[in-house]
C-alpha cells in the first residue's frame, strides 16, 4: 500500500487534466487511486487484461468493445491521461459550461462527443461507417446464442433501412445522430461522479 | 581513544543489562502471568482510546496543513467515486431508454440506443466495481500514523513528523520485540492462544457467547486473515480444516496436530470432494470431538464484504454455528493480501501495528431446512453473517481474486437482452393482455446485492 504514495500525481499534471477533461481536483485524485489499483503491473499504464480482471465488466456483453474504446488505434497500453480522456465523455453536461468559451474546442462530454463514443462502439473497423456486417457482429455480441442468424439479420436490415438516408447501405455518423435525436443522450451516457 | 571507550562501554553494558531486566520483568508481569491466569488489566482498552484520540488529532493537523497550502487532501476512492442508481433490471432500463426515443412500434425490437445501457454499465464498473476492491486493504478516513496507510504525506507538518517518528520508535522498538519474544515462547494450547492474542495486542469483544459452537457441529465464519483462527481459538477449542502447507504454516500445522485432532488435507485429496466430505462427516458424527472451524469463502477478503460461500460444508447435514468477525481497521489493517505479502512479512506488519481490534458475534445455530438445498442454505447463513457484521453481502466468488469470472454469467446477460429484443412466448402473451405496458416478473432478475 505504501508504494502507491510514491507515485502520487504531480500538481501540474492534475491541472492539465482538469483543463482538458473538466474533472475536479478531488475527482482526479480519486480516479487516480482507482487507476493504480487496476494497474497490477504497477508500470503506470493499463493493459486490456487489467480491464478484463473486473468481473462486472467481463460479464458485460459489450465488455470488449468498451475496453477497446480506451485504447488509441493500434496501441496496447493506456496511461492515466488517456484513461481520464475517455472517462471524460461520461461527465454530466453542466449548463454553465456551454456559455463559458464559445471559441474553445468542444468539451469531451458534449452531446456530440457522447454520441461519437457510442458510434465507435458499433464501428468496429473505425472507418466512420457502420456497415451491415458490423451491426450484425455487435448484435451477436449482445444476444449471444439466443437468437437465430436469420432473425438477427432481419433486425439488422430493418435498423439500417430506417437509419440510412443516403442509400449506401451503412450508417454514417450524421445518420446515427439523426436516429438518436429524440434520445436523452445527456442523461443516459452520463455517470454521476461524486465531488 | 581507548581510555575513552572503556567507561562508556561499561556504562552502556550496565544500561543494557538493566533495561533488559526491566523489560523481562514487565513482560512476565504484564503479559505472561495474566495470560496464564486469564486475567485482564484493562490496560488495553485505555491504550485503544488514547490511540484513537491521537489519530483524530493527527488527521485534523493534516487537514489544517492542507488548507494552509490551499490544496486538497487525497480522498480514498473506496468511499465512493460515483453515485450509482439503485439496481434495476435490464428490461426496465432498456424500456426507459426506448420510452424516450418515442418508438411507434408496439412490439419489442432493436433500437440503436440500447447500446447506451451496456456502455454506461460497463464504464461504471470500470470506475467502481463491487468485487476488485474487496481484495485490497481498506482505505481509512483518518490517518493512523502508519505510513503504509497514508497518502497525504505531503501535508505532514513538523509536529506530525515528530509524532510519527515517536510512533515508529514505539512500534518497532517496544511493541515488536515484546511481541516476538512472547510469540516464540508459548507451548500450551489455550494459554498459547491467549498469549498470541496479547502478543498481537488483540482487543477482542465477544458477543452472544451463549451461542458458542458445540461439539458435533461446524463453525463457519467470514475470512479476513489467518489471525481469525487465533481470535476464535482464544475463546474455545476447534478442529481446523485446511490444506497442508509448506514452510512456516506447515510447521505450525504439524505442531498443532500433536495437541488436538485437526483435519489437514493433501492438495490432491482436496480435489476429491467426497473424501473431504466423508472425513468431515466422520469428525462431526463423533460427539466427543470439537466443532470444526471452516471458512467457506475459501480465501481472505478485506472485511468489507462477505463473498460466496462454498457449499461443501453445508452439505454435511449437521448444525452450523455462524460467526461474524469484524475488524476495526483504524488500528492496523488485519487483511492478508496474499498476492502482495508473504506470511512472514504479513506477521511482521501485524506485530508492528498499533493493535488488532475486532468484534466477534456468535450467531444462533442454523440447520438446513426442508426443501432447501446446500447453496440456498449457504446463502442464508452468509446473509445472517453479513447482516450481523455490517458487511456487504455479495454473490461473487472470492475465487475471483485469482481466477477469471465464468462465461455463464455473461451468457445470462445476453439471454436477458435477447428476451427484450424478441420476447419469449410467455412475455408475448402477457404483453397482449396488459395494456399499460408495465413489465411483470422483473423481481426475479433484480440484482441481489444490496446495501451499497
Amino acid at each position: 500500500m505504501g508504494s502507491r504514495a510514491s507515485t502520487l500525481l504531480r500538481e501540474e499534471e492534475i491541472e492539465e487534466i482538469k483543463k482538458e477533461t473538466g474533472f475536479s481536483h478531488s475527482q482526479i485524485t480519486r480516479l487516480y487511486s482507482r487507476f493504480t489499483s487496476l494497474d497490477k503491473g504497477e508500470n503506470g499504464t493499463l493493459s486490456r487484461e487489467d480491464f478484463q480482471r473486473i468481473p462486472e465488466l467481463a460479464i458485460n456483453p459489450l465488455g470488449d468493445r468498451i475496453i477497446n474504446a480506451f485504447f488509441p488505434e493500434g496501441e496496447d497500453q493506456v496511461n492515466f491521461r488517456g484513461f481520464m480522456r475517455t472517462l471524460a465523455h461520461f461527465r454530466p453536461i453542466e449548463d454553465n459550461e456551454k456559455s463559458k468559451n464559445p471559441t474553445a474546442s468542444e468539451p469531451l462530454n458534449s452531446r456530440t462527443n457522447k454520441l461519437l463514443f457510442a458510434f465507435r462502439l458499433y464501428d468496429l473497423d473505425r472507418d466512420d461507417k457502420i456497415s451491415r456486417d458490423e451491426l450484425l457482429q455487435v448484435l451477436r455480441m449482445m444476444v449471444g446464442v439466443n437468437i437465430s442468424d436469420e432473425q438477427l439479420g432481419s433486425i439488422a436490415d430493418r435498423t439500417i433501412q430506417e437509419a440510412d438516408t443516403n442509400g449506401d447501405n451503412s450508417i454514417s455518423f450524421n445518420e446515427f445522430i439523426k436516429v438518436l435525436e429524440k434520445v436523452d443522450v445527456e442523461q443516459k451516457m452520463s455517470i454521476r461522479f461524486l465531488h | 581513544m581507548a581510555w575513552f571507550t572503556f567507561p562508556a562501554d561499561n556504562l552502556l553494558c550496565r544500561c543494557l543489562g538493566i533495561s533488559i531486566t526491566v523489560w523481562f520483568t514487565l513482560l512476565f508481569v504484564f503479559i505472561i502471568m495474566p495470560a496464564v491466569l486469564g486475567v485482564s488489566f484493562g490496560i488495553r482498552s485505555f491504550y485503544m482510546r488514547t490511540l484513537l484520540k491521537i489519530f483524530e488529532w493527527a488527521t485534523l493537523r493534516m487537514e489544517l496543513g492542507a488548507k494552509e497550502k490551499n490544496q486538497e487532501l487525497y480522498k480514498p476512492y473506496t468511499n465512493g467515486i460515483i453515485a450509482k442508481e439503485p439496481p434495476s433490471s435490464l428490461q426496465q432500463e432498456i424500456q426507459e431508454l426506448r420510452g424516450s426515443a418515442n418508438s411507434l412500434r408496439s412490439e419489442p425490437e432493436f433500437e440503436m440506443a440500447d447500446i447506451f445501457y451496456f456502455c454506461r454499465r460497463g464504464v461504471e464498473s470500470i470506475v467502481d466495481d463491487e468485487v476488485t476492491k474487496r481484495f485490497s486493504a481498506q482505505e481509512l478516513k483518518s490517518w493512523n500514523l502508519l505510513t503504509r496507510s497514508n497518502y497525504n504525506f505531503r501535508h505532514i507538518s513538523l509536529r506530525l513528523t515528530v509524532l510519527w517518528g515517536l510512533g515508529i520508535l514505539i512500534r518497532y522498538g517496544v511493541l515488536l520485540p515484546l511481541r516476538l519474544r512472547s510469540y516464540l515462547s508459548e507451548k500450551v494450547h489455550l494459554m498459547c492462544y491467549r498469549i498470541c492474542v496479547r502478543a498481537l495486542t488483540a482487543i477482542i469483544t465477544y458477543h452472544n457467547r451463549e451461542n458458542k459452537p458445540k461439539n458435533g457441529g461446524i463453525c463457519v465464519a467470514n475470512h479476513t486473515t489467518p489471525i481469525d483462527v487465533i481470535i476464535l481459538a482464544n475463546d474455545g477449542c476447534y478442529s481446523l480444516v485446511g490444506q497442508v502447507h509448506g514452510g512456516l504454516m506447515g510447521m505450525v500445522q504439524r505442531a498443532m496436530v500433536k495437541s488436538s485432532s485437526h483435519i489437514w488435507f493433501e492438495r490432491s485429496e482436496v480435489k476429491d470432494r467426497h473424501l473431504v466430505a466423508k472425513r468431515l462427516g466422520d469428525h462431526v458424527a463423533d460427539k466427543t470431538k470439537q466443532p470444526i472451524l471452516v471458512f467457506p469463502e475459501g480465501t481472505c477478503i478485506n472485511n468489507t464484504s462477505v463473498m460466496m460461500f462454498k457449499k461443501g460444508s453445508f452439505e454435511i447435514g449437521c448444525t452450523v454455528y455462524p460467526v461474524a468477525i469484524k475488524y476495526d481497521p483504524r488500528f492496523g489493517d488485519a487483511f492478508w493480501n496474499s498476492s502482495k505479502f508473504g506470511m512472514v512479512s504479513y506477521l511482521l506488519r501485524m506485530m508492528s501495528s498499533w493493535a488488532i481490534v475486532c468484534s466477534v458475534w456468535y450467531l444462533p445455530p442454523m440447520n438446513r431446512e426442508e426443501g432447501e438445498d446446500a447453496v440456498q442454505f449457504a446463502n442464508r447463513v452468509k446473509a445472517a453473517i453479513a447482516a450481523q457484521g455490517g458487511l456487504v453481502d455479495l454473490i461473487w466468488d472470492g475465487g475471483l481474486k485469482r481466477a477469471k469470472v465464468k462465461d455463464v454469467f455473461k451468457e445470462e446477460q445476453q439471454k436477458l437482452y435477447s428476451k427484450v429484443l424478441v420476447g419469449d412466448s410467455e412475455d408475448q402473451m402477457e404483453d397482449k393482455r396488459s395494456e399499460d405496458g408495465t413489465p411483470e416478473g422483473d423481481e426475479s432478475s433484480k440484482d441481489p446485492a444490496e446495501g451499497q
